[in-house]
C-alpha cells in the first residue's frame, strides 16, 4: 500500500505568506480568547476542593445544586463527569473551614436527599500550592524551550532553532485558545499533555530540517525555496504516516481512557494536528526567510564525515 | 552486509529475558494478605513473632499459602479474603492482646500471587498510585515559622540565665518574632553581653544598635542553626506521624519529607479520610507532676485501698500503677526538647530535656522542695493518660536541663525520649493537599488505561502491518517488546505507576513507531531510487539513525523537565514518559534491525523484500 506517490515537489514556500498568514490569524485568535475568556483552570492551580459522588441513578444537578446551596456554600460548580450518574463538585476554599468539614458536610447532604449517593474521590489543593504550580509550569515551559533551542542550535544553526521555537510555541498558544474558547478544564495532565506535545512538535520539525541540511549538501545547483520544498515533500509521507499513528493511540486514549483522560487526549490531538501544519508549513518558512543559506550548515567542507558532494553522506531520513 | 556479530544478538536475547522475568509478575494479580509490623520503635518482628503468628494460625485451623519474614514485616498470604479476615482476628488476638498498647500492627494488605522463584529474584509487579488502587493522599505543610519563633522564645530564656550568671546588667529582654532583643544602660555593658552570648551562644548572631537613649543588642538565630531546627522539627513531625499512623493499621503506609518543609502523607486503601484526618491532627499533651507517696496512696497503687482524693491513678508503661497528684506543674508546652542519651558519669543510659526559660523557673522551684520524691511525666492522648516515667528527684535541677536515668536500657531511652517529642509536634502542620480515591474507581481507572494502551496497540500494529507488509510485522513486534521493556524496568525500578503513567505508555507507543516509520520510509526511497534490496536495508537504518536521535533527544528534553517540575500526576507521566523513549531507541533501531536481519541477511542474492507498494518515478 502507497498513499503518497508525489513526482513532483510541492510548492509550498510559494505559498508560505498564505500559510503564515492563516497560522498569524489563528494565534491571534488563540490569544485573543485566553486574555477575553481565560483558561478553565482546576482545582490544581486555583485551591480549593473537588468531589466526585456518584448515584445509582442518573442524577439531577439542579437538585444537587439546590442541596448546597442549602448549606450556605457559594460559588459552588456542579456539573456531570464522565456519565450522567456521576456528578463533579468543585468549591473555591472557604476561609477558617477545613475541606474534611466542608467535604463532609456536602456528602451528609447530599446522603440525606438520595442515599444512594457515593463518594467515589476528593481532592483538596490549598491555595499556596496552587501558585506554585502555576510556577512550576512556567518554569518547565522555559526549560523545554531554553533546552530544545540550545540543542537545536549545536545541531544545526540558531536560525533553525529560532524557527522551529516560534513555529511550535505558536502551537502551544494555540492549544491553550481551544482551551480558552471551549472552556475545557486545564489540569495537570494537560499541562503534561501540552509541554509533551512540544518535545513532539520540535521533532517534526527536526526531521525536516534534517532533510534540509542534507539536500543543501547533495543538490548544490537547486535555491533555497527549491530545496525547502523538495525537504518537506520527500518526507511528508513520513510525517503524515507517523502523526497518524501517534493519533491512533490518542483515539484510543479519547474512546476508552474515560473523563480523567479526555482533556489530556484532547490536547493531544489538537497539539498533533497544529504541530503537522506549523512543522510543515510554519517553521521551514520562518527559517527561510531568517535567510538560511548553504554555507550556514556546511561551514567546513573538511569537517563534516565524508565529501559533501557524496548523497550517501549526513543524516537523511 | 546485514549481519549482527553473534553478540549483538546475545545482548538481544538477554535483554528478551530479563525483561520477560521481570514483566512476569504483573500477570499473576494479587492476592489477599495478613501484614504484621512493629508499632513501636522498641519491638521487632522477628522469628519468635513467626512463631507466635504459625502457632495462632494453627490454632485457628488456618493453613496460609505463603508465610515470608523480610524487612521487618511479616506476610502471610491467603486464597481468599475470608481467610484473610479471620487470620487478622486471630493474630490481632495472639499478638495484640490490648488494643490501646498496641506493639504490633495487624493490617489487610494484597500481595502480589507470583511464585517463589520469581519473588527470589526480586521481581514484584509495577507499584500502582493511589489513583489506581485506591487510598488518602496528604500534603502537610509544617509552620516554619513556629518553630523558628518556639526556638527563639526558649534561647531568650537561655540569654537570660546566661547574662546573670556572668553579671551582666540588662534593661530587659524581650522576643520580637524571631529575634531576641536586649536593652542596655551603656555601650560597655552591650559589649560585655555580646562576647557572652558569642561564646555560649553558637547558634545566634548578633547586631547592635542604638535605640533612643538606650543601646539595643539583636540576636537573631543563624542560617545554619536555623536550618538544624527547620530540619529536626519536621524529622520530629515525621515521627509523631508514624507513630500515629502505626494505629491505623495501615499495611504500606507512605510518610515522605518534601522540600524543606512539606510531608506527603499515602495510605493506600485506606477509605476513612475522616479518622485518618483526625489522628493526623491529633495533638498528644504532656503533663508532669508530682507522684502522691503516702501511706493511702501506697495502698491504692497495689488495688488495696481507695484512691485519696486530689490524686489519680495512672498506668506506668510496664503495667505498674502510680498515684499521681492532680496539681499539673508543667505541661509539654514548656519542654522544647528531649533527647535520648548517656548520663555522663555513669555512663547509663538517660533522657535528655531541655525547658523553656519558664519552665525551667518552675521545674528549679519545684524540684529544691521536693528532693526525694518522685515525679511522673504523663502522656494524654485521646484523652488517656499514661506515665512515660517516674523518675525519683535527687537534686535541685536549675538551668532547664533535666536527666532522666537509671533502671533503663537503651532502647527505653530511645523509646521514652521519642514518646515525649511526641507530646507535641514541633511545630503546627496544616494539610495543603489531600486526595481520596474510592477503590471501585481506582480498578475503573486501571481497566480505563489498560483498554487505551491495548486498543491504541491493535490499531497502530494493524495499520504498519497493511502498510509495510512483513516490514511492518517486524515494526510491529518491536514495538511490542518495547512494551515489555518499559513494563519490564518500571517494575524492577518499582516507580509508581498512575493513570497518567498509562496515558503516557500509550502516547510512548505512538511517537516510538515514528523510529520504524523513518526506517521504513528509507527503505522504501532506497529501493525507489534503484538500490538493491540489502544495501537499501544498510541505509535505510544507518540513515535513519540520526534522524531520530535528534527526534528522540528533543522529547526527552520535553520529558525532563516535567521530571524536574513536575509533581504528583505530572511526575508520573514524566517518568515513564522518559523511560519510553529510552527503551524504543533499543527496540524500534537495535531489536527491529536485529529481526530483519535474520530474517533477510543470510539471503545472498535477495531479489526482493516484503515492504509494501515500492513505486518508481
Amino acid at each position: 500500500m502507497e498513499f503518497f506517490k508525489i513526482r513532483k515537489d510541492i510548492p509550498f514556500m510559494k505559498n508560505a505568506v498564505v500559510f503564515n498568514a492563516i497560522s498569524f490569524v489563528t494565534f491571534l485568535a488563540a490569544v485573543f480568547f485566553l486574555f477575553s475568556r481565560g483558561l478553565h483552570l482546576s482545582v490544581e492551580f486555583t485551591g480549593g476542593t473537588l468531589m466526585e459522588v456518584s448515584y445509582s441513578q442518573p442524577a439531577d444537578l439542579n437538585a444537587v445544586r439546590n442541596q448546597i446551596a442549602k448549606i450556605g456554600l457559594t460559588d459552588v460548580q456542579v456539573q456531570n463527569f464522565g456519565t450522567a450518574r456521576d456528578v463533579m463538585i468543585r468549591m473555591p476554599a472557604v476561609k477558617g473551614q477545613s475541606s474534611a468539614q466542608q467535604s463532609e458536610q456536602v456528602l451528609t447532604a447530599l446522603k440525606e436527599a438520595d442515599a444512594t449517593a457515593q463518594l467515589r474521590r476528593t481532592e483538596f489543593v490549598g491555595p499556596q500550592v496552587g501558585d506554585e504550580l502555576a510556577a512550576d509550569g512556567l518554569k518547565a515551559l522555559a526549560f523545554v524551550v531554553i533546552g530544545i533551542m540550545i540543542y537545536l542550535a549545536m545541531r544545526f544553526e540558531w536560525k533553525f532553532a529560532v524557527a522551529a521555537i516560534i513555529a511550535n510555541l505558536h502551537d502551544v498558544v494555540i492549544i491553550l485558545g481551544f482551551f480558552a474558547f471551549f472552556q475545557w478544564e486545564f489540569s495537570l495532565p494537560v499541562l503534561a499533555a501540552v509541554l509533551a506535545v512540544l518535545g513532539y512538535s520540535v521533532n517534526e520539525s527536526v526531521v525536516i530540517f534534517d532533510r534540509i541540511r542534507e539536500n543543501f549538501r547533495r543538490y548544490r545547483k537547486m535555491n533555497t525555496v527549491e530545496i525547502i520544498d523538495n525537504a518537506i515533500t520527500s518526507t511528508i509521507s513520513r510525517t503524515i504516516i507517523t502523526h497518524g499513528c501517534t493519533q491512533l493511540m490518542v483515539l484510543s486514549m479519547l474512546l476508552f481512557g474515560g473523563a480523567t483522560l479526555h482533556y489530556f487526549a484532547l490536547a493531544l490531538t489538537i497539539g498533533i494536528c497544529f504541530g503537522i501544519y506549523s512543522s510543515v508549513f510554519v517553521a521551514a518558512a520562518i527559517a527561510m526567510w531568517l535567510g538560511i543559506r548553504r554555507e550556514d550548515l556546511i561551514k567546513n567542507p573538511t569537517k563534516v564525515a565524508g565529501d559533501p558532494d557524496d548523497e550517501n553522506s549526513g543524516a537523511v531520513v | 552486509m546485514n549481519r549482527y556479530p553473534f553478540w549483538k544478538y546475545a545482548i538481544i536475547v538477554i535483554a528478551l529475558l530479563i525483561g520477560s522475568i521481570y514483566t512476569l509478575p504483573n500477570f499473576f494479580g494479587e492476592a489477599p494478605a495478613v501484614q504484621v509490623s512493629a508499632g513501636k520503635s522498641s519491638v521487632k518482628v522477628d522469628a519468635a513473632v513467626q512463631a507466635r503468628v504459625e502457632q495462632a494460625l494453627k490454632e485457628a485451623n488456618l493453613t496460609p499459602e505463603v508465610l515470608t519474614l523480610d524487612n521487618g514485616s511479616l506476610k502471610v498470604r491467603f486464597d481468599n479474603t475470608d481467610n484473610q479476615l479471620k487470620a487478622k482476628d486471630a493474630i490481632q488476638h495472639a499478638l495484640v492482646p490490648d488494643a490501646n498498647d498496641a506493639s504490633y500492627v495487624v493490617a489487610l494488605n494484597l500481595l502480589a500471587r507470583s511464585p517463589a522463584w520469581l519473588s527470589a529474584l526480586n521481581a514484584s509487579p509495577m507499584y500502582l498510585g493511589l489513583d489506581l488502587r485506591g487510598g488518602v493522599h496528604f500534603m502537610l505543610q509544617v509552620d516554619m515559622p513556629a518553630a523558628l519563633t518556639k526556638k527563639a522564645e526558649s534561647l531568650a530564656g537561655d540569654i537570660r540565665t546566661g547574662l546573670r550568671e556572668k553579671n551582666v546588667r540588662h534593661s530587659g529582654i524581650s522576643r520580637n518574632g524571631q529575634t531576641i532583643e536586649v536593652r542596655f544602660r551603656d555601650m560597655a555593658t552591650l559589649e560585655a553581653a555580646q562576647r557572652v552570648i558569642q561564646d555560649q551562644f553558637v547558634d545566634l548572631q548578633t547586631t547592635s544598635a542604638a535605640d533612643g537613649a538606650d543601646f539595643k543588642l539583636s540576636a537573631t538565630i543563624n542560617p545554619v542553626a536555623a536550618r538544624r531546627v527547620q530540619e529536626q522539627a519536621i524529622k520530629q513531625n515525621i515521627t509523631t506521624l508514624h507513630n500515629r499512623i502505626n494505629e491505623l493499621g495501615v499495611a504500606e503506609p507512605v510518610i515522605q519529607q518534601q522540600g524543606t518543609d512539606r510531608i506527603v502523607v499515602q495510605l493506600p486503601g485506606v477509605q476513612d479520610t475522616a479518622k485518618a484526618k483526625d489522628i493526623l491532627g491529633r495533638t498528644a499533651t504532656l503533663e508532669i507532676r508530682m507522684v502522691d507517696d503516702s501511706a493511702e496512696a501506697r495502698s491504692a497503687e497495689i488495688g488495696s485501698g481507695p484512691v485519696p482524693f486530689g490524686t489519680e491513678r495512672f498506668l506506668e508503661r510496664s503495667g505498674q500503677a502510680v498515684i499521681v497528684k492532680k496539681q499539673v506543674i508543667l505541661t509539654g508546652e514548656n519542654l522544647t526538647d528531649a533527647q535520648p542519651g548517656f548520663d555522663s558519669q555513669s555512663q547509663e543510659a538517660a533522657v535528655h530535656l531541655t525547658l523553656d526559660a519558664k519552665g525551667a523557673r518552675i521545674f528549679k522551684d519545684v524540684t529544691r522542695e521536693s528532693v526525694g520524691k518522685r515525679m511522673a511525666i504523663l502522656l494524654f492522648e485521646k484523652g488517656k493518660g499514661e506515665v512515660v516515667t517516674a523518675p525519683v528527684i535527687r537534686s535541685e535541677i536549675g538551668g532547664g536541663r533535666v536527666q532522666i536515668s537509671g533502671r533503663m536500657s537503651t532502647v527505653e531511652a530511645n523509646d521514652t525520649a521519642l514518646l515525649l517529642r511526641a507530646g507535641s509536634l514541633a511545630a503546627p502542620m496544616e494539610i495543603i493537599e489531600e486526595r481520596t480515591i474510592g477503590p471501585s474507581l481506582g480498578a475503573e481507572n486501571i481497566a480505563k488505561g489498560f483498554d487505551s494502551v491495548t486498543w491504541g496497540f491493535v490499531a497502530v500494529t494493524a495499520f504498519m502491518c497493511v502498510y509495510y507488509m512483513l516490514f511492518g510485522v517486524f515494526s510491529s513486534v518491536a514495538l511490542a517488546v518495547n512494551l515489555l521493556l518499559l513494563v519490564a524496568v518500571l517494575s524492577m525500578l518499582q516507580a509508581t505507576l498512575t493513570l497518567p503513567g498509562m496515558a503516557a505508555m500509550a502516547l510512548v507507543l505512538g511517537m516510538a513507531i515514528d523510529a520504524n516509520v523513518l526506517i521504513n520510509e528509507r527503505v522504501r526511497e532506497e529501493l525507489r531510487n534503484g538500490a538493491s534490496p540489502q544495501s537499501a536495508i544498510h541505509a535505510g537504518y544507518d540513515r535513519a539513525w540520526a534522524t531520530i536521535l535528534d527526534s528522540n533527544v528533543t522529547t526527552l528534553i520535553a520529558g525532563l523537565a516535567l521530571l524536574a517540575f513536575g509533581s504528583g500526576p505530572v511526575r508520573g507521566f514524566a517518568v515513564v514518559h522518559c523511560l519510553g523513549i529510552l527503551t524504543s531507541m533499543f527496540s524500534a533501531v537495535f531489536f527491529s534491525r536485529g529481526l530483519v536481519n535474520v530474517w533477510y541477511g543470510r539471503q545472498k542474492k535477495l531479489q526482493s523484500v516484503s515492504i509494501g507498494t515500492v513505486w518508481r518515478a
